[in-house]
Order: C-alpha cells, then structure tokens, then sequence
C-alpha cells in the first residue's frame, strides 16, 4: 500500500484538499485575486497549499504584503530571501499618506495605528489593482468574530464586512457573485487549527521565519506583556531596560505589539510539544486584540481582515 | 534565511504528530431551540476536553460575573463585594455560552444569530463543530451547519419538552443527510434528574426521528452547566447506561467519505503552464480513479483514458474522494470548467428538468417568474422554478399546496436549467447531489437544493426542439450562425460595431450583442453572427460554457488584432464552417 493511499486517513490531509478546493475555486471564479502575505506561519502554509494548487503551473495571483513599516527586521530579511528563492511576484503597499503623517503605535495608540497602516492601507491596495477576491491566512479557532466567519467573506465597495449579511455556505459550495467594487475575503485555512497549522509545518517541511523559535533576545517586561526591542525606535518608558531573555513568538505582527512568551522550544517538534501543553491562547500576545471586548469584529467591520 | 529545522523529530514528538495525523475528521451540528443551551453545551465541551486556553477562561470569568450583575438588582456595595467574590469563582458559576457567543449583538441579546465553528481535540478525533442558532428567523444558519455534517446533537430542556422547533430541526437533519443524532435532554438538574422525565421526552423524540430515516438516535440526559453525561458520566443519573455524549461523538462512523460511491471528478479548473501540458484540476467528489481507467467527460459525451494523476508530491497510481488532484487525459478531449469526469459505465444523470426539495433563504420569496442561477458542483447554470410541488407544513410536517416559498420554508420544487446538471440524487451523493440557489440581480445566496431525480412527469419538453433546422438555415443565408466574443476592452463595443459594420457591408448577416447570454445564444441558432461585448468576466463566462453546451459556433477575439483582422478572421470561420 502506498503511502498516499495510508494518508488518506489524516485529517490533516482532508483539510488539505478542502483548502486547495477552495483556492482554485476562487481562481476559477475571479477575475483579479490576490493573495494576502504577512510573513506569518499561517501566510507560509497557505503559499505552500496555493503551489500545492497550481502545480506545475506558476502561481495564478500576486501576493500582497500590507507593510506598516514596524515588522521585526527578521520578518523582512525572510521575506526577501524567500520570494527571491521562489520567484514570487509580491506587491509591498504601505499606506504612505499616514507614513507622512508620522502614524505610529506609540503616539496614536494600537487602535488608531491599526486603522491607518493596516486597515486602511489594505482597502487602499485592494482599490489601487482592483482586487476583486484576496486570500487571507485567518483561522476560526484564532478569535471569536473569526469563527463566525464564511470561508467565502462578502465585502460591500468600502470594504467591509456585515455579520447580519453573510451569505449562507452550505456544503463546499461557494457563491463568488460579486458586482464591481465589491470583493471577497476567502480564507481557506478557515478550518485549520494552530495545532494543525504546526503539524503541518513539520510534516511539509515548510520554513518559517526564525522569531517563532526559541533564542535570546532583548526584551522588557511591560505591563506582563514581553515586548522585543527589536530597533533603536522602541520607546523605552522610565525604568526600562532590555534585558537579554529567551523567548519565542507565537504569533508574528509588528514587534512593539508583539508579545513573546518564555520558551525553550527551538524546533518545530518542541514548538509542537510546548503547545499541546499549553495554557495560554495564541493571541494572547496580540495587543490590538484587547483594545476592548469584540475589538476584532470591530476591525473587520470597518475593513481589517 | 529559511530556518533549517529539519531533524528527524524525537520519539515522543513522533508518536504526538502520529495520534494527531491519524486522528479523523468529524463534522457536528449542535441544533435546538432558542435557550435551550446549544451554546453552553459546547463551551461545556471545549472546557472539559482542554480545549480552551487560560486567558480565554478568565476573559469569560470576568464578563459572567458582569453580566450576572447586570441582572440583579443589588446595591452597588453589595454587587462590588459579589464581583471580589467572583474572582475566584469555581468553574460551575461560568457562564459557558460566553465561550461561543462572540458577535456584539449576540452577547447584548444573549442569542445566537449565526453558524459558528469550533475545534475540538479528543484522542481520537479532531471534531469540528458548528453552532447554530434556534431561532427561527436563523434556520438558514441550521441548515447551514448541518450541510456539512456527520453527525448531529439536538438539544431539548427539560422542563419544556420536545417544541415544534426540535421537530422542524430534526427534520432538517434528516432531510440533510445526517445520519446519526443525538438527543441531549439538557438541563436534567433543574427536573432533579428525574428519570420518567427523561424517558417520556426521549420516546416522544426517538419514535419521531425514526419516522424521518435517522440510523441511529441516542438519548442522554445531561446538564449543560453542570456537566452531567457530557464528557463525565453523572452520578446523579445512576439509572443511564447510555455512556456520555463525547463517547458517542468519538465512536461515530465517518460517514461523509464517499470512497465508495461511483466516481465523480467536477473539473474545477484547467491547468496549462505550457503547450505540452493540460491537466484537469479538481476534488474528486466520489469514488476512486486509477491512472488506465476509461473514463467519459460530460456532458459532451466523450470518452478516453486517464493518462496520469498529478500532484504537487509527485504522480498517483490512484485518488479517492476528497483528494484534490490534477488528471491528465491520455486524449486531447475539450473538458473545461463545469465539465464533470466519470466511469464509462457509471454516468450520473444529467438533468435539464429535475425534482428536488429546497429550503428557501431568500429575504424575497421565490418567485416561479423569475430567473435563478444555479451552482451545483463545479457548474452554475441560469434555471426557473417551474413550480412547487408542495410546501412542508413544520408543525406537523404535512405537506400542503404552495405558491411560493418564503424565508426558511421548505419544500418540493420541479426545476427547468438551461444547461443539464451533471447530477446523482443526494440520497445517493452528497456532493453531486446537492446545489445552491443564486438571486442573478443580488448575488445572494437564496436558497439549498437537494436532487430527488428526474422530473417525474417532465414529458412537456423544456427544450423543445425547432422545426427549422441549422443546415437549413445556413443554405438560405449562406453562412452558418455564431458567436464571436470581443476582447475586454474599454472600447469593446465601439469595436463590436465597427466589426458589425465591416461584417455587413460584406454581406453577412450579422448583430451586435451586449453581455445578454440568451440573447447572444437565439440570434446564433437563428442563423446570425452575434458579436458579443461585455467586460463582465460572469457573462463571458457563461457564455462560453454555453455556447459550447449548445455546440454553437465559437470565435474569440484577441485584444491585439485591428478591425481589419477581425473581419478576416470571422470571414474565416464562416468559410471553416461551411
């Protein structure tokens, strides 16, 4: 019996064909989609499962990468390298009007920074190349609003999104209708899991970038939440000195928004092994999640993805 | 840059990601009635399987105790002492529905609007649940979750009984396909888990779902809150020996995996890198194929052999149902998008006229008059409502004359599509069988299909055929009819006339057309050339797909040519054709 026929059990694999159904679906049914790339492990796999899709053929879409300008330089330098491996065609958009502006997660708050370097900058991405479908990494497992969400997500021409209006999703069948200006998340790892995202890192031997595994790094401790001092632009309040501490990430977004956790795990393996024993969320870290209760659904009303 | 973590993993690691990657996969809709406690149900579960994280829970801690306060009428001295108190409040005073209630309008009305999914990890399945809503205003969201679905769980309280609600949505299960449901008689501690209690709601329930098909119903009285029977056998319901709900969840069959069912393979989309590769990418929606097997694309007809199954991995000998795969055939057959592959001796039906029930989500009713588009595997074909059957009375599910279908109804419908579904009836096929109703003015999603079969008494012919035939015409005008498709240009109908004029100072006989596929399709058969311009990737698309269906004349214009080409090259296929 061959190996593939044995796999054929793994619900890993199930969810595997689902998510390549899903992304040549959306290929099949749009004119103009895009892919959108946050350097994330969660970004990786869905790349991993869209080569999956198009073999032998190239990728059918460009990736996007809404760039706030704050990612760890170690996000960036992964970026490069691996698009330059690959050969990827990757858009950087930031959104430049509030660049001018001097907007930054010190000054303005996670709230207001968040609004202009991510929301707003992709609905501007989206408008300048006409999108009209762009593939996001987000799970339901991730976050509240994020389970109530369609694999197929309809957005009104600003972009947002109406939890009252979804559209009903029955089976694996997919309603991409959309008029000009409007437009469609699709998230084919909606039924994914943060376990099942790790094993499946393992198992496809797919690189991610460094920050997820353990080393020592410069670090304070604020308010309980471990921030890496990743540039000389971190604002160091009274008191406040890196200290050299080993951490790793669990979720990657903009490092002074970013929290670490206290971790030994310099491997995928040990990286699974931390989690399952793991009492602490994934997003836990995430500081624009806990601006207020029901921040995300908030965020994606207005057009975050 | 990319990290090098490419160790062989260590033995504990090993057995970890084996029991993850053999685990298997089921699918749960938990339905009931509105407070019935759907929801702390599965925060219940969530909970005791360790499926929650520790901020998670305190996040909840903190808004029960709020929202507990909200409801009392206490003085504020008294509250704030309650709140200190709360902090370390046992796990029994958690409001579990806080777990799963996440949109802000649900947790200000404290209900559930809509389909919600949650992950579950036992040691032996990875089980995905779908919480729907109970009110009745949401049973497209019910429907929605149990399309999906293996296995269903259906709430009832206690203290009220099987309601009209727990009948239609057991109903709905059924009439959905899913196979096995549990009863969970909840909240068993507010009736001190009194066994006569139980037994007379359970036999009420058991002898209804068996009326609808069901293969197997289980009873549990449980206590959402308190956790009886849920993943921990109750000692305060000594006289159940039905085990708890997870074990019954963790020992169902899969039952949605069609290995074994006839193989159908929908051609999602066609892979063509370069002039020596063509590969039919898609799902296999049922069964099995084997590189050799003699295969037929529908709905043309043609047969051939499939030369290769290809993957990202490397090349199969063979693909079972869900894989999503690539098939190369080993002759240059036309098979595109909508097409769909099969055994040469197991056809599906391909259906112009067919009877299936409908549930109907449409905010408007459905509207026999008007015209709908339908996707049903990898095909979305315009269609009509020739009429309604009969309506599903919910009540007492008898079956009554209708009109019309609104909101959430239910009922039998005969329907005529333009192009055939490639179909199997869904008793049969829960992916062939089954399609979704598309508002063509909206987009919205208006309604769920399940095929019954061929129209039963479908003798008054949809299709006609015409008295005059192509040969016919084509003697008299001189040229054969077709369609010619312009570029997507922003000039594309100013080209259209153009063309049109240069066409008919020729002496062809020959109409510009807008996006209109009908239209386009009539001047065609009528022995025109119908020169089509849209920019509407929907309308060119359809086009295609039926102008090919209908064998009509193609050409497709490029961007690049000038007027004067074009003329040329549409005198040419007149000539080819003739």
């Amino acid at each position: 019996m061959s190996e593939n026929t044995l796999a054929r059990t793994s619900h890993l694999t199930e969810l595997e064909a689902e998510s390549i159904h899903i992304l040549r679906e959306t290929v099949a049914e749009f004119a103009n989609p895009v892919m959108l790339y946050s350097i994330g492990k969660d970004s990786q796999v869905l790349l991993h499962l869209a080569r999956k899709a198009f073999h032998p053929a190239p990728l059918p879409f460009p990736l996007l990468h809404v760039d706030t300008t704050w990612k760890f330089r170690d996000m960036y330098a992964f970026r490069d390298a691996f698009m330059a491996r690959h050969g990827l065609n990757l858009i950087v958009h930031q959104n430049r009007r509030a660049l001018a502006e001097g907007i930054n997660p010190f000054d303005h708050g996670s709230q207001k920074y968040t609004h202009a370097m991510k929301t707003q900058a992709l609905l501007e991405a989206l408008a300048q190349h006409g999108f009209d479908a762009a593939f996001g990494g987000a799970r339901r497992d991730e976050e509240k609003s994020r389970a109530k969400e369609r694999v197929f997500s309809f957005r009104d021409k600003h972009g947002q999104w109406d939890p009252r209006r979804q559209r009903p999703e029955l089976w694996n069948l997919y309603n991409g209708r959309v008029d000009s200006g409007e437009s469609m998340r699709v998230f084919p790892l909606s039924n994914w899991t943060e376990l099942d995202v790790w094993h499946y890192v393992l198992r496809e031997r797919i690189p991610v970038v460094p920050l997820y595994f353990a080393a020592e790094r410069p670090v304070i401790d604020r308010n309980g939440t471990l921030l890496m001092v990743d540039d000389e632009r971190m604002r160091l309040r009274p008191g406040e000195k890196p200290v050299p501490r080993r951490v790793r990430f669990r979720t990657l977004g903009c490092y002074p928004l970013s929290g670490a956790i206290d971790s030994s795990a310099t491997t995928v393996e040990a990286v699974i092994h931390e989690m399952v024993n793991a009492r602490q969320s994934e997003r836990q870290g995430r500081l624009i999640d806990h601006d207020e209760e029901g921040s995300m659904e908030l965020k994606k009303r207005e057009g975050y993805f | 840059m990319d990290t090098a973590l490419q160790t062989p993993p260590q033995p504990d690691v090993q057995r970890l990601l084996d029991e993850h990657s053999s685990r298997e996969l089921l699918r749960l809709v938990v339905v009931g009635s509105v407070d019935d406690g759907k929801s702390t149900l599965i925060g219940r579960l969530l909970y005791e399987c360790d499926g929650l994280f520790e901020d998670q829970i305190s996040a909840v801690r903190r808004a029960s105790v709020k929202r507990a306060a909200a409801r009392t009428e206490l003085p504020p001295e008294v509250l704030a002492q309650g709140l200190r108190a709360a902090a370390g409040a046992e796990e029994e005073e958690l409001d579990f529905s806080l777990f799963t209630d996440g949109l802000r309008a649900e947790r200000e009305q404290g209900i559930t609007i809509d389909v919600a999914y949650r992950y579950l990890s036992t040691p032996k399945r990875k089980i995905i649940i779908a919480d729907t809503p109970g009110h009745i205003q949401y049973t497209r969201n019910m429907a929605t979750g149990a399309s999906t679905a293996d296995a269903g769980v259906i709430l009832v309280d206690a203290r009220l009984g099987v309601l009209p609600q727990t009948r239609r949505h057991a109903y709905i299960a059924s009439l959905l396909g899913i196979p096995y449901l549990a009863v969970a008689v909840n909240k068993m501690d507010l009736v001190g888990f009194d066994r006569a209690i139980f037994e007379r709601i359970g036999q009420e329930l058991v002898d209804f779902a068996h009326t609808l098909g069901f293969e197997g119903v289980r009873l549990f009285p449980v206590s959402a809150s308190r956790g009886d029977n849920i993943t921990r056998p109750s000692a305060r319901t000594p006289w159940h020996e039905g085990g708890t709900l997870l074990e019954w969840l963790e020992s169902r069959p899969h039952q949605r995996r069609l290995d074994n069912a006839a193989f159908r393979f929908p051609v999602q989309y066609v892979l063509r890198p370069h002039q020596d590769y063509r590969g039919l990418a898609g799902q296999v929606a049922s069964g099995t194929v084997r590189v050799g097997d003699e295969v037929q694309v529908l709905p043309s007809g043609r047969r051939t052999r499939v030369a290769g199954i290809d993957t990202f991995d490397g090349p199969l000998e063979e693909a079972s149902a869900p894989a999503s795969i690539t098939l190369r055939l080993a002759d240059e057959v036309d098979a595109s998008r909508g097409d769909l592959l099969a055994h040469v001796d197991e056809p599906p039906l391909a259906l112009h006229q067919l009877d299936a029930m409908l549930v109907w989500f449409g905010e408007q009713p459905l509207d026999c008059s008007r015209r709908y588009l339908v996707k049903q595997a990898t095909r979305t074909a315009p269609a009509q409502v020739e009429r309604i059957l009969w309506r599903k009375e919910l009540e007492d599910l008898g079956e009554v004359p209708a009109e019309s279908l609104a909101l959430n109804d239910i009922g039998k419908v005969r329907l005529v599509c333009r192009r055939p579904l490639l179909a199997d009836p869904y008793r049969d096929n829960r992916r062939t069988g089954a399609f979704i109703i598309i508002d063509a003015l909206t987009h919205d999603t208006v309604g769920a299909g399940m095929v019954l079969g061929p129209a039963e008494t479908g003798t008054q012919g949809a299709l006609e055929s015409s008295l005059v035939s192509q040969a016919e015409r084509r003697a008299r005008l001189g040229q054969p009819g077709a369609i010619v498709l312009l570029p997507a240009t922003p000039e594309s109908a100013s080209r259209a006339f153009a063309l049109e004029r240069g066409l008919f100072d020729l002496g062809r006989h020959v109409s510009a057309v807008g996006g209109d596929v009908e239209v386009a399709l009539a001047l065609a058969s009528a022995g025109l050339v119908a020169l089509v311009h849209t920019d509407a990737p929907q309308a060119r698309r359809a086009l295609r797909a039926e102008a090919r269906d209908a064998g009509v004349a193609w050409l497709e214009l490029e961007a690049s040519e000038d007027v004067k080409q074009q003329v040329e090259r549409v005198l040419a296929l007149g000539e080819s054709l003739k």
